[in-house]
């Protein structure tokens, strides 16, 4: 099979579900880049140096996607037809709104008083969130509750993209 | 310290000649060349032994090009036909150099697009210049090796962007010279450490050269490079430590404004100084201007430490940003490399060792490190060594977006995304019948346009006229191992692909290029002609070759048909070679490349087979 057809999961012959062992993720990556890489196909004819370069490529984008958590629920979604929508379905429960609010306020006041500690708690504060965050997804998969495990990711995306926000306040701050 | 013995590949299936090979340190203040020579990676020196060739360039009275010492000697003589440092202005524009004032050259605003100095030798772009450098490396390596080169690698800061890498690798092809990969220095210098000592782990690599600062952060395992995070900053370097000390001079013997010659006279004396209190507790500054008047004045090391105190805190900003995107804290490093020759300066390996609470490894000589790394990489690129040893996942060091309503940028490709990387967009038109669109392309990672750095405009052209927001088209962004961006457009509907014309904000067009080429070797139609028809048969070489390695290694793929169709085509090659037409050798290395199409996809297939599957199948293959 044209391994660009194959799903991430199975260019790296992993079994399509959410727990993966990185460590094994890490070692099928390695071996691939080291057969399909770029830097193999130097002196190559220029149809295989193009494919070596999609294949490489391939194979990035979905080590990048499998890694992650928050990407490797929303493409074992992807893969059963399901779309996050996390652009234009901002809707969530109210407890996770509170939550929102309450982090915006505690960056607000963390950068006025250039308090990168109070920055730094709240990053593991979130972080312990998402780890919840994860499993409840893992659970909803499983039982085949598409729908709470999409909630779910879109709870994961909104905390990596206000863990990002921390990181570029810590960023100034430190500058 | 000795590099480590690397074996030649001598169990090769097919022992096939030594490939020449080099990897070139394209510095700001020197250039480099090394190669792999009996399993040793070697600078080689010019015929009055020296290893550095500083990166000046003068463009003398009689029409000669001096390049290196000869060219540095006569720079407080002739400033403005002599070009120093001109790395600093690669892919760049006028208004990105900090101060003209400083800086003794005749700069031509030629609006928009690459900085261009004017010099008795008429108008150069940093393109050209860079490319006597490399001219001067490539003959001082051919004499050393005695042959032609296959290729080499050349190293560029790991913080430039795409204009600046496009740039060096415009220079390389205007000196006739075949890239291999541009690879990023710290990368390299990493590579000449890695395989010098073995090192499994985390390292960071702090390189502060003449004019650019970088830090990556990568793990090394089972001879697997992977660039985790990388940033830097490409204004700041040793040059500024001079300036420094040069400002401190002026304010210190309360010198007026100098005239160009003086200006270079101090910066030179500067360079001196910072050199000397890198071994020395105090420096003496003497010197006469050309007004007759007498500088003498002592400036100690500790003085000197204060003045540079907040570059050398510069430096460390950039250091934390990568080990924030490597998601690592300073408990995970192994250990930090010290590259360029700017970090001889004590208060900089004082400052690093105070950061990552553990003392640098400044082993291997820090000028010669990158050149080093990279000859070991263009002799893996050449063919010379055995495939499974040796391999760099390099990152992306600056995000890519495109503008979108409201002069923001949307992102693309992030930053520190492993490479090679592709990012397909949707784009549609807003007007009945339209058949182009252009789209801006910057790099950076801020979110106004204005704040980020241009590096293309792509008009697409050839879009089938349909109403509007009907055509649907895909961009796909593809960023290849050297870092350089290409795009190409496809209208989803009709299958139709656009034209995509290349605008560069700071590079050179194809025809600039087409020039500098023409200039470089004589305009002569016969000239063109040879070049030509050269170019062509090397290339078809090239081809025939690699099919030759291929049919030895994967022949077995291949039905007896396939193969006799390749076989075939090859033959055709071989013949039209000698026919002096370079469009009938063009046109076969069209038709062998059809050949074997499919072939290369079922080698590249086996390829994946054979990476995941392990022992069957290379059984299978015996």
């Amino acid at each position: 099979m044209d391994p660009l057809q194959q799903n991430y999961f199975a260019l790296f012959q992993l079994p399509t579900q959410f727990e993966v062992d990185l460590t094994l993720l890490d070692q099928q990556y390695r071996k691939l880049q080291s057969e399909i890489h770029p830097d193999r196909f130097t002196n190559a004819s220029c149809i295989e140096r193009m494919r070596s370069m999609q294949l490489a490529t391939y194979a990035n984008e979905a080590y990048r996607a499998l890694k992650d958590n928050t990407a490797r629920a929303r493409y074992l979604l992807q893969l059963q037809g399901i779309e996050t929508l996390e652009e234009s379905n901002t809707a969530m429960p109210a407890d996770f709104l509170m939550l929102q609010m309450e982090w915006r306020e505690a960056i607000d006041d963390a950068v006025q008083s250039k308090n990168i500690h109070a920055l730094d708690d709240l990053l593991s504060e979130i972080k312990q969130i998402a780890t919840s965050l994860t499993s409840q997804f893992s659970q909803a998969f499983q039982n085949k509750d598409v729908t709470s495990a999409a909630e779910s990711v879109r709870k994961l995306s909104f905390i990596d993209k206000i863990t990002a926000d921390i990181h570029r306040n810590i960023e100034n701050l430190e500058a | 310290m000795a590099l480590l013995q690397i074996a030649e590949p001598g169990m090769s299936a097919a022992p096939h000649q030594h490939k020449l090979a080099v990897g070139i340190d394209l510095g700001t203040t020197n250039s480099l060349v090394a190669t792999v020579q009996s399993g040793m990676s070697t600078v080689l020196l010019d015929e009055q032994g020296h290893a550095l060739l500083p990166s000046v360039v003068r463009y003398a009275e009689n029409g000669d090009v001096v390049v290196g010492h000869a060219a540095q000697i006569a720079q407080s003589a002739d400033p403005k036909n002599t070009i120093s440092s001109v790395k600093r202005f690669m892919g760049r524009g006028i208004q990105d150099i900090p101060d003209t004032t400083h800086i003794p050259y005749k700069f031509r605003d030629s609006g928009a697009g690459m900085v261009q100095i004017e010099t008795r030798a008429g108008i150069k772009s940093p393109v050209e210049i860079s490319a006597e450098i490399l001219r001067n490396l490539k003959l001082r390596a051919e004499k050393a090796l005695g042959g032609e080169l296959t290729g080499a690698v050349i190293t560029v800061p790991a913080y430039f962007d795409d204009a600046q890498r496009q740039a060096t690798k415009d220079a390389a092809k205007i000196a006739g010279l075949h890239v291999l990969r541009l690879l990023n220095e710290p990368t390299a210098a990493a590579v000449a450490y890695g395989l010098d000592n073995a090192s499994e782990g985390v390292y960071v690599i702090y390189d502060l050269g003449g004019g650019t600062f970088d830090v990556s952060i990568l793990r090394l395992s089972k001879g697997i490079f992977e660039v985790l995070a990388t940033n830097g900053d490409s204004a700041l370097g040793g040059d500024d430590f001079d300036h420094r000390i040069f400002c401190w001079i002026l304010a210190e013997a309360k010198l007026p404004p100098l005239n160009q010659e003086d200006t270079r006279l101090l910066l030179t004396k500067a360079r001196e100084v910072k050199e000397w209190l890198s071994e020395n507790p105090e420096a003496q500054i003497t010197s006469v201007l050309s007004t007759g008047k007498l500088v003498n004045i002592k400036l100690s090391a500790h003085k000197f430490a204060e003045l540079t105190q907040t570059l050398v805190l510069k430096t460390l900003t950039p250091t934390r940003k990568a080990l924030r995107d490597a998601g690592l804290s300073i408990g995970d490093i192994n250990g930090v490399v010290m590259v360029g020759g700017a970090t001889r300066m004590p208060p900089i390996r004082q400052a690093v060792a105070d950061f990552f609470k553990q003392e640098p490894l400044t082993n291997l000589d820090p000028d010669k490190v990158v050149a080093l790394g990279a000859a070991i990489q263009a002799n893996v690129l050449a063919g010379n060594r055995n495939e499974d040893d040796l391999l760099l996942l390099d990152v992306i060091p600056l995000s890519l977006g495109i503008e979108t309503m409201g002069g923001l940028v949307e992102r693309i490709i992030p930053r520190n995304a492993t490479l090679p990387v592709a990012r397909a967009q949707d784009f549609t038109t807003f007007k009945d019948g339209q058949t182009a669109m252009s789209i801006h392309v910057l790099q950076g990672e801020r979110e106004l346009v204005s704040d980020c750095r241009s590096l293309a405009k792509f008009e697409l052209r050839g879009i089938p006229p349909m109403a509007a927001g009907a055509a649907r088209i895909r961009v796909t962004f593809q960023v290849d191992a050297d870092g350089l961006l290409s795009v190409t457009a496809r209208e989803q509907s009709s299958g139709v692909a656009a034209d995509v014309v290349v605008k560069p904000s700071y590079g050179l067009t194809e025809d600039e290029i087409t020039n500098m080429l023409k200039s470089s070797f004589g305009a002569a139609e016969q000239d063109k002609k040879a070049r030509a028809l050269r170019e062509a048969v090397v290339d078809a070489e090239r081809l025939v070759e690699a099919i030759d390695a291929a049919l030895a290694q994967d022949g077995n793929l291949l039905s007896e048909v396939e193969r006799t169709e390749i076989e075939a085509q090859i033959r055709l090659l071989n013949e039209v070679c000698n026919s002096e037409d370079s469009s009938a050798i063009h046109k076969a290395v069209d038709l062998l490349n059809h050949a074997t199409e499919s072939f290369a996809a079922k080698r590249m297939d086996a390829s994946v087979r054979k990476a995941l599957a392990g022992q069957e199948l290379d059984k299978l293959k015996l």
